[in-house]
């Protein structure tokens, strides 16, 4: 199930920045570009947080 | 720029009157990504946009960005962590050590009156999104008062619950910025590279010709003064001069197994303070050229016309995560002057403060100054940290005085702080000189103003004179 999330919330990330990509690249228009950017953060925001806190803390505890 | 906004909440303040052990220490990990976030915040969005207005040229804007943010580094690396990793001390238990604790409650009240402009021109900025939906008119360049009764009420309640929020859930919303801080950089970025092509960049080796005559003209707006060169560097290099020179970033950087990880903050820099500033400066530009060069200056509808929702809501997010760990540190600062005063109440009249101050837009259109002013105030503090850890053994002046000679009040360090500033106000006034450019003379001054009224007025091996 974690994995799933984690997947789920690359995916989001990977939605806000991919699609400018390819409106620099010309291959979609900026409506295309606002609408994938708005999907992915909800994607990000809906799933990272159940994963993401738990990882710095981990990162954390690994550190100390 | 931004306050401490991640990883340094009430969880992990402690050791607040002791150094820190070395079990409590952090690994490298924590600091890379700490300044990472927390130099992508809702400032970024107006500094950028403030230097394409300020008509500063490509070149200039580069290689100042460049240079400026390398000095910051050097700073945090060969200054504020060598110090922290030896005393392992809270900034404010180094204060008072040093001036007594007297002294270091005038700091506080400063340092949150600071924190609550700061934080208000953050609920201004996050006002300026939140405003797109109910048509506001939206503040220009020369807008110092507030726009309409509209603005005030969208600015009130932002204030509002960013100040709820912050009297209830502050580990809550340091775990948020957690979540939100790769996020808000891949925004900036994205929208940047989105709104290129209608600068006419549809390749990247056309980037250099088209920022040239496009956005970073070396043309100010009408009514702006010009930057050059200098103003971009000392900028980069003091925008956080409270943090680095001024030793606030000692209660961060006393947590690092090595000083080395001072170096660290390279990551915020060359983030926040470069990728992010280019970002939004190119947005700017693009607001410029689609509006006809209006003088309308507001983030939110800036974001808003490159990125859509995301946009938008990067603006809010940025702008409430800046705003929002300040307004709790404001009054973590102010509960050391009125210990008796439940943190509730203290949280309270800081927010109330901050949300009256986030209706006047003149502290986003005066950022530039205002953080400036920000870091030279709480400099000279930072100026006599350095100086009593490095040069007060050589001149014979007691270390820690405070400590060591039970001094509640420092009349060395409070004259050195007037003396300074009141110097650096006689440079700006009587010689003209920018308030970017205030920083390395007046740090000098600091220094040297320090160990002369140290050495007068509290000499070795004798009672106070004062």
């Amino acid at each position: 199930m974690k994995i799933l999330l984690i997947i789920i919330s690359y995916i989001g990330l990977a939605m806000s920045i991919v699609p400018s990509v390819l409106v620099f690249l010309g291959k979609i228009d900026m409506q295309t570009n606002t609408t994938l950017m708005a999907v992915g953060m909800v994607l990000w925001f809906g799933t990272s947080p159940f994963w993401i806190n738990k990882k710095t803390d981990k990162d954390n505890a690994a550190d100390n | 720029m931004s306050p401490q906004t991640q990883n340094t909440g009430p969880a992990v303040n402690e050791y607040e009157r002791e150094p820190v052990p070395a079990a409590a220490q952090k690994g490298w990990r924590s600091f890379l990504g700490m300044y990472a976030g927390e130099h992508t915040a809702g400032t970024e969005f107006v500094i950028g946009p403030l230097f394409v207005a300020h008509g500063v040229g490509a070149f200039d804007f580069f290689a100042g960005l460049i240079l400026g943010n390398i000095l910051a580094v050097l700073s945090w690396g060969l200054m504020t962590a060598p110090i922290a990793t030896s005393k392992r001390m809270t900034l404010y238990y180094q204060l008072e050590r040093i001036c007594g604790y007297k002294m270091v409650s005038i700091y506080n009240v400063v340092n949150a009156l600071m924190f609550c402009f700061l934080a208000g021109s953050m609920i201004a900025v996050s006002a300026t999104a939140v405003g797109i939906p109910f048509n506001l008119t939206m503040p220009t360049l020369t807008t110092w008062l507030p726009t309409s009764v509209g603005w005030v009420l969208v600015v009130l309640l932002i204030g509002f619950l960013t100040t709820l929020v912050a009297i209830k859930g502050y580990n809550q919303v340091a775990r948020f910025a957690n979540v939100a801080a790769p996020w808000m950089i891949l925004i900036f970025m994205a929208a940047a590279l989105a709104i290129l092509p209608e600068l006419g960049v549809t390749r990247f080796s056309d980037f250099w010709a088209v920022a040239n005559k496009v956005i970073w003209t070396g043309i100010p707006l009408e009514g702006v003064s010009k930057f050059s060169f200098w103003h971009v560097l000392f900028f980069a290099w003091f925008c956080n001069m409270a943090m680095h020179i001024g030793m606030s970033d000692l209660t961060i950087l006393r947590y690092a197994k090595s000083w080395k990880y001072g170096f660290l903050s390279f990551s915020g820099m060359f983030i926040g303070h470069f990728i992010a500033w280019i970002s939004s400066g190119i947005l700017y530009a693009a607001f410029l050229q689609s509006s006809n060069f209006s003088t309308e200056f507001a983030p939110g509808p800036i974001a808003y016309g490159a990125a859509g929702v995301a946009g938008a809501v990067c603006v809010v997010v940025a702008g409430w995560s800046t705003a929002n760990p300040t307004i709790y540190r404001a009054g973590l600062a102010l509960q050391g002057v009125f210990p008796k005063m439940k943190t509730w109440k203290v949280t309270a009249w800081v927010g109330a403060v901050t949300t009256i101050a986030a209706c006047f837009p003149a502290l986003v259109m005066k950022l530039l100054d205002f953080v400036a002013l920000y870091g030279l105030v709480l400099m000279p503090m930072g100026a006599v940290i350095f100086a009593d850890f490095y040069l007060s053994p050589r001149y014979g002046i007691t270390q820690e005085m405070a400590y060591n000679r039970n001094i509640s009040f420092s009349y060395a360090t409070f004259f050195t702080w007037l003396i300074t500033l009141a110097v650096c106000l006689g440079l700006n006034l009587g010689f003209g000189i920018d308030i970017f450019f205030l920083g390395l003379p007046g740090w000098f001054i600091a220094v040297f103003t320090f160990l002369i009224l140290s050495k007068t007025i509290y000499p070795k091996g004798k009672e106070a004179l004062v």
